[in-house]
């Protein structure tokens, strides 16, 4: 550690303002502060600070993120090897998997990264760690079978026109990886809609629809079971198949206190309540899906974990966040089966509910002001 | 008593090197005065080097409030004034001689004497700037009409010293202070004690006050928390403070007729080998008190409490509002992988470090940063730690983009800096919320003068 240490003390001069690698000052920042700990102190202020920064903060999201991710890579080869009807072992099935989705996953990063660097050094600030969430999110949220330049394109976009163009992490109004996906979805829907994307490799012959899409033609009796279902052993986006494994990241994320329960659990809420209003009005068979089944179907409960949570595109109040959550899992379930030209509404419920959610925190913010008029009045009377 | 306030908001941040209950009168010397302690506009000398004062005596004013004279702890010499940029007068040493004289101000009982009378006294004692008030956290303006004064007798800071203690056996005195601040306003005078903690007869006996009771962690026991739950202050309102020391050095005023600028201060943190409390001036140089008591060299020395203290040197000063002195470990180390490790030593509000798992440990936190500073990205993390109708993220936000109007409807006139310590350091964003909230208060109060 110590030859490290004083390695990165000796080149730091040349990342200085005049040294020779000068424009790579960012980039050189955030590897050293990657790998150490700065050694600064408080100058004003709190001299005493939690331990907790943006980096851990980040990283526990990634951490979180992991299960759904290994169990995405097993479930591209599982699929794909029912598909062609071969019967393989577990590690080929996870090795056919790896091929597929790592190199998105790099894709992805090296894209995002190289973005988010650049602009730390054209505005002279650090890189922010923001895109080490989002770019584990949108391989995860992406079919398999996407071709690896439009990961590019869609992640280039994300971060440029999603974020930086805001002013950076902290500052965007969409979020990030739903932005990607979103645009890729509008810009080459062949790639990332229909029956043919959600199995790697997929003959002709298999079908390979998605619960939703079964559901979406009416064909309930095509939908696989429930706990297939729940945990994950259907066709879909690499990351967000299994509700089981999504839940325990929700459980890392509410224990370590960094995603917000009250999103979390509104969101929910929100969706079963749609559910059951639908269950009650019956007008179709869509209408008809069990409330459970609905949370578990296609990528309600990833994105109500990881993507209805991120906190600097969700409501910041404590209220505007159970109004924002209510209306995330509402609006994705009214989505869903009003919508046939689009199976997935959370996506959409999501950004929708992004650009609402400062006009919700508004109301709240009003409502705190208002109570400190009333007050004054009272006082004066 | 009324009925106990209970706030769930907040946080204790337990740190290694709790003062002991016992208390040591050291010999000192050396005193600074330092006008900066009192954010005063331009201060002012009424003496030079190589004179003569008592304890008592005029020392310096602020020039845009001359009718408040701040005096001399101590009898003695000034020895050297010290001055830094700009000519901004920042230390006026005083060496204290051994006669102890003291500037005769009268003794006499508050009852028989108005409020103008009252006011003078402790204006030309010296006393005054203890009194405090909110908006602003400024010295009070005697010719303003406080709607209620507040002592917090209990303190939640980290290490914060045991008032109880601090009061012990002094109950006479610390009425004689109460009755003259029943004088200096028609509306009430507030004792906010803690339900459980506040034991001492002192407080809990006290009369011509309502006396408050309140639990919870850190900040309750801040006076600006207490006053928000008693009896908010809304525009327009003023609000004055104390702390139960000055309390007695107000009802030494009255008794003795003399300014006795002794108090008691607890000497607190991981770095000192044996934390207790000191009897000592205000003002009075803590050099001797770290002499041979640091188990280690490289340390921050704080006068105030690690939240909202400051920074001063190993031979420096006790800063005037401070009871208590500081001593943690500077952090200016790398860390390899630090903000990867397991942190079973990291304290943190979130539980993304395994420390949460030991809730009664002490600490020994230093003063690193632990990361860098970022744009606003975690929410509802100060709403976690600040039990206030307020919404801090907002409001600071107002305050960043300097928006009177928005500051005004959110609240600023309620809150101090020292409110918004503990959202300073659970920030993952490395914010500078204290100095952000002080360039609100002070824009506020330049807009409103």
């Amino acid at each position: 550690m110590k030859a490290l240490r004083n390695y990165l003390d000796k080149i730091k001069p040349q990342f200085e303002k005049g040294g020779k690698f000068e424009k790579l000052h960012s980039t050189f920042e955030a590897f050293e502060t990657f790998l150490f700990v700065p050694n600064t102190t408080t100058s004003q202020g709190s001299h005493i600070r939690d331990a907790m920064d943006m980096k851990r903060t980040m990283i526990m999201v990634v951490i979180a993120l992991i299960p759904t991710l290994l169990f995405g890579i097993w479930n591209v080869g599982y699929q794909h090897f029912l598909a062609i009807g071969e019967d393989v072992g577990f590690w080929q099935m996870v090795g056919y998997g790896a091929i597929k989705v790592l190199p998105i996953v790099i894709v992805s990063y090296v894209t995002g990264l190289a973005i988010e660097f650049g602009f730390a050094q054209s505005r002279g600030h650090e890189v922010n760690e923001g895109f080490l969430v989002s770019g584990m999110l949108i391989p995860l949220i992406l079919p398999p079978d996407i071709p690896l330049w439009m990961v590019a394109v869609a992640t280039a976009f994300a971060v440029i026109i999603g974020k930086e163009v805001f002013g950076g992490t902290g500052m965007n109004i969409l979020n990030p990886a739903l932005t990607a996906r979103a645009f890729l979805f509008f810009a080459y829907p062949q790639d990332i809609s229909g029956d043919k994307v959600w199995i790697a490799d997929k003959p002709d012959t298999f079908s390979g629809a998605t619960p939703l899409a079964n559901a979406a033609l009416g064909n309930t009796d095509a939908l696989p079971s429930f706990s297939d279902t729940f945990f994950g052993f259907i066709p879909g986006s690499i990351g967000e198949t299994s509700t089981f494994l999504v839940l325990i990241g929700a459980i890392i994320l509410l224990a370590t206190g960094i995603g917000s329960a009250r999103i979390l659990l509104s969101v929910f809420v929100g969706g079963l309540v749609m559910s059951l209003i639908f269950n009650l009005w019956g007008a179709n068979e869509y209408m008809m899906i069990q409330p459970h089944m609905q949370i578990a179907m296609g990528g309600f409960a990833f994105g109500a974990v990881y993507m209805a949570t991120d906190p600097v595109t969700a409501s910041q109040t404590h209220r505007g966040k159970y109004i924002y959550g209510f209306l995330v899992g509402l609006l994705a379930i009214l989505f869903r089966v009003f919508n046939p030209a689009y199976p997935e509404g959370m996506m959409l419920a999501i950004l929708l509910m992004n650009v609402f959610a400062p006009l919700i925190d508004h109301y709240v913010v009003e409502g705190n002001i208002k109570r400190r008029l009333a007050r004054l009045e009272k006082a004066k009377a | 008593m009324s009925e106990t306030v209970n706030l769930k908001k907040g946080l204790d941040i337990k740190l290694l090197g709790v003062a002991e209950q016992t208390l040591s009168t050291p010999d000192i010397s050396k005193y600074a005065v330092k006008p900066n302690d009192f954010k005063v506009g331009f201060a002012k000398l009424y003496v030079n080097e190589g004179d003569e004062v008592k304890a008592g005596t005029p020392v310096f004013y602020d020039k845009y409030r001359d009718h408040i004279p701040h005096t001399s702890p101590v009898s003695g010499k000034v020895v050297e004034i010290i001055r830094g940029p700009k000519r901004v007068l920042e230390e006026i040493r005083i060496e204290a001689d051994n006669k102890d004289e003291y500037v005769d101000f009268g003794k006499a009982d508050p009852n028989d004497l108005s409020r103008d009378e009252i006011t003078e006294k402790l204006l030309k004692s010296g006393i005054w700037p203890a009194l405090r008030q909110r908006p602003y956290s400024v010295i009070a303006e005697p010719g303003d009409k406080p709607k209620a004064i507040h002592i917090s007798a209990f303190d939640t800071n980290p290490l914060g010293p045991d008032l109880d203690f601090i009061v012990h056996g002094k109950g006479k005195l610390f009425q004689a202070g109460l009755d003259v601040l029943a004088k200096l306003t028609d509306g009430k005078v507030h004792l906010n004690v803690h339900a459980t903690n506040t034991t001492s007869k002192v407080f809990l006996n006290s009369k011509k006050v309502q006396i408050n009771s309140f639990s919870g962690s850190h900040p309750t026991g801040n006076v600006g928390i207490q006053v928000h739950h008693v009896d908010p202050i809304n525009k327009g309102d003023i609000v004055w403070y104390i702390h139960p020391q000055d309390v007695l050095t107000i009802g030494h005023l009255f008794t003795e007729g003399k300014y006795d600028a002794t108090k008691i201060v607890a000497l607190t943190g991981s770095e000192v080998k044996k934390p207790h409390y000191y009897k000592i001036k205000q003002w009075a140089s803590i050099e001797p008190l770290l002499t041979g008591n640091l188990i280690n060299e490289h340390v921050r020395v704080i006068s105030g409490n690690a939240l909202t203290g400051n920074k001063i040197r190993p031979d420096g000063y006790l800063g005037y509002y401070d009871n208590q002195i500081t001593v943690i470990p500077e952090g200016d180390q790398y860390e390899f992988f630090g903000w990867a490790a397991p942190g079973f030593n990291k304290f943190s509000v979130s539980r993304t470090f395994f420390s949460w798992l030991q809730p009664n440990k002490r600490y020994r936190l230093n003063t690193n940063l632990h990361g860098g500073e970022r744009a606003f990205v975690i929410t509802g993390l100060y709403e976690k730690v600040l039990p206030m109708d307020i919404l801090p993220m907002q409001l600071i936000k107002a305050i960043m983009v300097e928006d009177i109007d928005l500051m005004e409807n959110l609240g600023i006139y309620e809150v101090d800096e020292e409110d918004f310590a503990l959202c300073e350091f659970v920030d993952p964003s490395k914010t500078p919320i204290q100095s952000i909230v002080r360039n609100g208060l002070d824009l506020m109060r330049k807009e409103m003068s």
